[in-house]
């Protein structure tokens, strides 16, 4: 006997067993972005007077919350970096046409910025990363740092007052049990589905996909019609979130719910101070001298260092 | 024999069997793919015929 949606008990077609809730196409479909909107009230994310940036890279996730918030009639624009990589599966430029694809299909009216790397900066990403390579750097942590850099500044210029990315619940799971597993402390500290902007040049980043699971945000793309990159990034292979994935899916098919029970462990234990540093252990943040974002190093901060190299 | 295609891998599994057991039996963790029979979504506990064709979809995308 096939299992039956818990709202109309026609046959589910979505089987939440973390939630032990299965749904059918139509009610999973407002559901989904019905939770989001209680997320997104719990941490007091934004509300509908804030001028949103959602980071978008043409993956399931940032175009499902961009669907999401245009849904629940959230002022948001798209933001996407465009940088460069190819190995041989135009990999940034597949991501690009997904992009354009889904605004054409849902929202031709939809703001999307772009910043071109290489354009802006003189370098695409994959060659940032061969010179950091021999460095000592990974292509990914180059990603981030530069990814995280250009959001903010994009937010600040534009007036945007949240950043908005997509991670789920998997990618946060993943990067906790890293954290915890290194016992990177700070990091710790600051894991959280919403970063303040408490200090000047920094947006306010939130999560607002952060209690789903990576395979309802996949069924969510694909009843919803969304067509989005399948590929991993070429230079993730043998990314440690990824290996963290594999690690929390094993366990979590032995027994299900424990990605959402480690997650939702570690935001409750968070809510009640558990990860919290002294005053005196808060690392102080002073502006770039060339770009003006807050950063610990002194001078230049990470990113306008990485062009300093060249 | 049930036909299974995952990116660019392709099997042939014999039997009547649930989603479950097929995403099993080709070595994969239910909890990292979403089946697709038909071009739609189909639950792990529904049960295949031998001439059903099924896509697993690996939900861990991006980087």
């Amino acid at each position: 006997m096939s299992l039956k949606c818990r709202k109309c008990h026609q046959p589910a077609v979505v089987n939440m067993r973390q939630h032990k809730l299965a749904l059918c196409e139509a009610h999973y479909l407002e559901w989904l972005p019905a939770q989001t909107q209680r997320t997104i009230e719990k941490y007091h994310m934004f509300t509908r007077e804030d001028k949103i940036l959602v980071a978008v890279s043409g993956g399931k996730d940032s175009l499902s919350v961009w669907d999401i918030l245009l849904q629940l009639g959230y002022h948001a624009d798209g933001l996407t970096l465009q940088l460069g990589i190819d190995e041989g599966i135009r990999y940034s430029e597949q991501s690009h046409a997904y992009i354009e694809k889904f605004i054409r299909d849902f929202y031709p009216q939809a703001v999307l910025h772009t910043v071109d790397v290489k354009a802006a900066y003189g370098a695409a990403l994959p060659e940032i990363a061969a010179r950091d390579d021999r460095a000592g750097e990974r292509p990914c942590a180059v990603c981030g740092l530069i990814k995280r850099h250009e959001m903010n500044r994009l937010a600040y210029e534009l007036g945007d007052t949240v950043l908005v990315t997509g991670h789920n619940l998997d990618d946060e799971a993943s990067v906790l049990w890293g954290n915890l597993f290194h016992w990177q402390i700070e990091a710790l500290v600051r894991q959280s589905p919403v970063l303040p902007a408490d200090r000047p040049g920094l947006a306010r980043k939130v999560k607002p996909l952060c209690r789903f699971y990576e395979r309802d945000m996949a069924a969510y793309a694909l009843l919803r019609g969304i067509e989005y990159v399948y590929d991993e990034c070429p230079f993730s292979v043998n990314a440690s979130t990824l290996r963290n994935k594999l690690t929390l899916n094993e366990m979590e098919q032995e027994q299900p719910g424990t990605k959402m029970q480690f997650y939702a462990g570690f935001l409750t234990a968070r809510e009640r101070g558990l990860f919290t540093l002294p005053e005196a252990e808060q690392v102080p943040l002073a502006p770039c001298a060339r770009c003006g974002q807050p950063t610990s190093a002194h001078g230049l901060c990470a990113f306008c260092k990485l062009w300093d190299h060249r | 024999m049930i036909k299974v295609t995952y990116r660019d891998k392709h099997w042939e599994v014999p039997g009547r069997r649930t989603v479950r057991d097929v995403i099993l039996a080709v070595d994969l963790n239910p909890a990292t793919v979403l089946a697709v029979r038909r071009g739609k979504l189909v639950l792990d506990s529904e049960l295949l015929d031998e001439e059903d064709e099924i896509k697993l979809i690996a939900v861990i995308s991006g980087g």
